[in-house]
């Protein structure tokens, strides 16, 4: 049975992928749902859902397209989320199978570095980052990385170690396989799953991290994010509470989505070894 | 003494809770072109200790192994690599052996690459041959090894060992994870293989009775020592050492008379 | 004639559409060392895991097991003791060996943690763990293989159960020190009057000590009777076949020639 139908037999995975789905079409669908500029004025400020048809889920303060702003903001939590999710593992895997081959004074050497980044608070550091660099998109890209990579990387390194002493790995060098084509052929990709599995942990963590940097006003300021409409709407909560829940919702279901489809990816991985 | 594989004087010591263990301990033996050399002892003798030695998945602490009349343990990296064509080794898990992701065409595909036995048009059928040999049938080609049986995993095994045109195989353990009926037809497969092509093998196992099926020669260890070693009927109708003695009366009879 | 101690009727088991156990009848006699013999795929393991209730979430059961001794399903630890075959992970790596041991005890004989730990090192000394006293605080993985099973055993038997289940207890060992395991197990049984359930795929090495055997393949019981009788005279080709493969000193090598 092929990955997909695994993942589509548990319930979690359907729904984590549905919802995945849906936020990934919203966002390619953006320019076509509400084409133009998310950030430019497009109406009568504080406009209230469903009282007018050309926007549909109201307006913010300024005038803004509400509607607009929630598909825009689905593109940039899902770019920068995965952006963000992708570089840190890729990070990780480095440095863990470069500590697991290596071993000794390089291997202390790397882990201590792991040590340091998995002390520091993410969110602290990426904040730091962003606050001392700047707030364009790969710089706050790069620094939700930083956060994040330490944990797929002590995960890589145990697994490098673990897959190092079984047989068939011994039975590479027997038959004379070069050192770099058994890390990479014979190695890498059984250490791979369980470091998969928790790469969809990272993108909600990575998505969660840009919204709290946008709400801070440490986003890009140039484009429409989720953390930034939940901030903007924070003045007038009492009177139009639509403004920050609405985003609060999407982040929250996206958020959710991802936890989902990693659940059920993992339960999928997990029955990689059924012949059944 | 022209045999393939000479091994002198080798040691290797490990130290355990403060404690140097000697897993090794002045190891010498010799195997001669065509035969089997059995190597018995209990768990812990010492024996799979010298099969990653020989292998060079394990470095000795001292001694030296003359393979093919080369000083075996002076080579390294390319050299090292080019040379194992001609040493092999067969594992006792017929599962772990393999990558979990790999089908029998590419484990079988790689040392012919690694070695250029074949190019990449004539390997298949050099794969087709090489199961066809062990008793595979070729459509077995494309099948994930993982879903074989535990003798076919094994067969597999053999083929992926024969494939560089070995002089020697080590064997460590390689049918006592399989069943019993199964056994029977690994080792006269084994036996064949050694007729037609040569092969000495180096056969370790702690089961006294399938050692005695296929070797010319046995090898006793006990503690990282070789304790007796002589022709195999010899070995285990007269024994001399203590440790063959325990073997000996420690394999499992059929009992068909009353007590 | 006394009531088995355990009466298996028209037992099936099943993962999805496999089955894993087909319509067995067995009886098992009160105080007798049985046999379950067969190779991989056989069903014995299953056997054995469906007695002690140990089968996976999935299996589905169907026929009935009932236990005339005991009057209800047993109780694992009171009832019986389970010995798994890799002594390696059948214990806890984090408890000492006493605390393993002892637990059982206490647990089953209502002992309080003094009475119990002194109880089990009087089972470590018996199933001949050198320095009981020492092993008492040892971990696991500072004992061999051997000596693990030995632990196993021990904790098994803490409570006096009346059966006791090795499921292929000696598969993992080397063949010296499995002789020396079967021969603990045969001991420790006549002298408790336990009833053994040994499961292996060794025909011979069941043949040394038990009364009767059970032969499976693929899921069906081919044969079962007095060891002796089997042995001399099997009823089925099968077990004529396991006869016939099993190999030890005296059978014909298949090298003849030597090489000089």
């Amino acid at each position: 049975m092929t990955l997909l139908k695994r993942l589509l037999r548990t319930p979690e995975g359907t729904i984590g992928l549905v919802i995945l789905a849906a936020l990934l079409i919203a966002g390619l669908l953006a320019p076509a749902i509400s084409p133009g500029d998310p950030l430019r004025i497009a109406g009568r400020a504080l406009l209230s859902p469903f009282s007018d048809p050309s926007l549909p889920l109201g307006t913010d303060r300024l005038g803004r397209d509400v509607l607009a702003g929630l598909l825009y903001g689905a593109r940039t939590s899902l770019a920068v989320g995965i952006a963000a999710a992708l570089s840190a593992m890729l990070l990780g895997l480095f440095v863990g199978m470069a500590a697991g081959f290596a071993g000794g004074a390089i291997d202390e050497a790397l882990m201590r570095v792991v040590d340091a980044f998995q002390i520091v608070p993410g969110f602290l550091l990426a904040l730091a980052f962003v606050s001392i660099i700047g707030v364009s998109t790969p710089v706050v890209v790069f620094a939700i990385a930083l956060g994040t990579w330490a944990d797929p990387a002590r995960l890589t390194r145990a697994q490098v170690l673990s897959i190092r002493e079984r047989d068939y790995v011994a039975a590479a060098r027997v038959i004379g396989m070069h050192p770099a084509e058994i890390a990479f052929k014979e190695i890498l990709p059984n250490a791979l799953p369980p470091v998969l599995a928790l790469s969809a942990t990272i993108v909600a963590g990575a998505i969660l991290t840009e919204a709290a940097l946008s709400f801070l006003g440490l986003g890009n300021p140039n484009l429409a994010t989720w953390g930034s409409m939940i901030a903007e709407g924070r003045s007038v909560l009492r009177s139009a509470a639509y403004l920050s829940v609405l985003p609060g919702l999407a982040l929250a279901i996206t958020v959710l989505g991802v936890h989902l489809f990693s659940e059920g990816l993992t339960r999928a991985l997990g029955h990689e070894g059924d012949s059944r | 003494m022209n045999g393939p594989l000479t091994v002198d004087a080798l040691s290797k010591a490990y130290s355990s809770s403060g404690r140097r263990v000697a897993a090794l301990d002045n190891v010498s033996l010799t195997i001669t072109a065509g035969e089997t050399l059995g190597l018995v002892g209990a768990s812990g003798s010492g024996k799979s200790t010298l099969s990653r030695v020989l292998l060079r998945l394990l470095e000795p602490d001292a001694g030296s192994i003359r393979f093919e009349g080369e000083d075996w343990l002076a080579l390294r990296g390319v050299d090292l690599r080019r040379r194992r064509a001609h040493m092999q080794m067969v594992f006792q898990d017929p599962l772990g052996a393999f990558n979990p992701l790999a089908s029998v065409a590419s484990v079988l595909d790689d040392p012919l690459r690694i070695h250029d036995i074949a190019d990449r048009k004539q390997r298949p059928a050099e794969i087709a041959a090489l199961l066809e040999r062990v008793g595979l049938p070729t459509a077995f080609a494309s099948r994930p090894v993982r879903t074989l049986s535990g003798g076919q995993r094994q067969r597999v095994a053999i083929a992926r060992a024969i494939a560089t045109r070995p002089s020697l195989l080590v064997l460590d353990e390689a049918v006592s994870a399989l069943d019993v009926t199964v056994r029977g037809r690994i080792l006269e497969l084994l036996v064949e293989l050694q007729r037609e092509r040569g092969l000495a093998y180096l056969f370790i196992s702690h089961d006294l009775a399938v050692v005695r099926a296929i070797s010319h020669r046995i090898a006793v260890m006990d503690a990282g020592r070789i304790v007796e070693e002589g022709p195999a009927a010899d070995v285990v109708t007269a024994p001399r050492s203590d440790a063959a003695r325990r073997l000996i009366a420690a394999v499992p009879r059929l009992v068909t008379e009353p007590a | 004639m006394s009531p088995p101690f355990c009466s298996v009727r028209n037992l099936s088991v099943r993962y999805g559409l496999e089955a894993a156990l087909k319509s067995v009848d067995l009886d098992i006699v009160r105080g007798e060392r049985l046999a379950i013999i067969g190779e991989s795929g056989s069903g014995k393991s299953t056997l054995a895991r469906t007695l002690a209730g140990l089968l996976a979430e999935r299996a589905r059961i169907e026929g009935e097991i009932t236990w005339p001794a005991l009057g209800q399903a047993p109780l694992p630890g009171r009832d019986f003791g389970f010995v798994f075959q890799d002594p390696g992970t059948s214990l806890n790596p984090v408890l000492t060996i006493g605390e393993q041991v002892a637990e059982v005890a206490r647990r089953h004989l209502r002992l309080d943690w003094r009475q119990a730990y002194v109880h089990a090192e009087g089972l470590l000394d018996r199933v001949r763990i050198p320095q009981p006293a020492r092993a008492m605080r040892a971990f696991p993985h500072q004992l061999s293989g051997g000596q693990r099973q030995r632990v196993a055993i021990a904790a098994a038997i803490a409570a006096k159960p009346a059966l006791l289940i090795a499921d292929e207890a000696t598969s993992a060992l080397d063949v010296v020190v499995q002789a020396e395991i079967v021969r603990l197990l045969d001991g420790l049984v006549r002298e408790e009057g336990m009833t053994l359930l040994f499961i292996t795929h060794d025909i011979a090495l069941a043949s040394g000590f038990v009364d009767r055997v059970a032969v499976f393949r693929k899921g069906e019981l081919v044969e079962a009777g007095p060891v002796r009788s089997v042995l001399s005279s099997p009823a089925e080709s099968y077990t004529a076949a396991l006869i016939a493969n099993h190999r030890d000193l005296s059978t014909k090598p298949l090298i003849t020639e030597v090489v000089s």
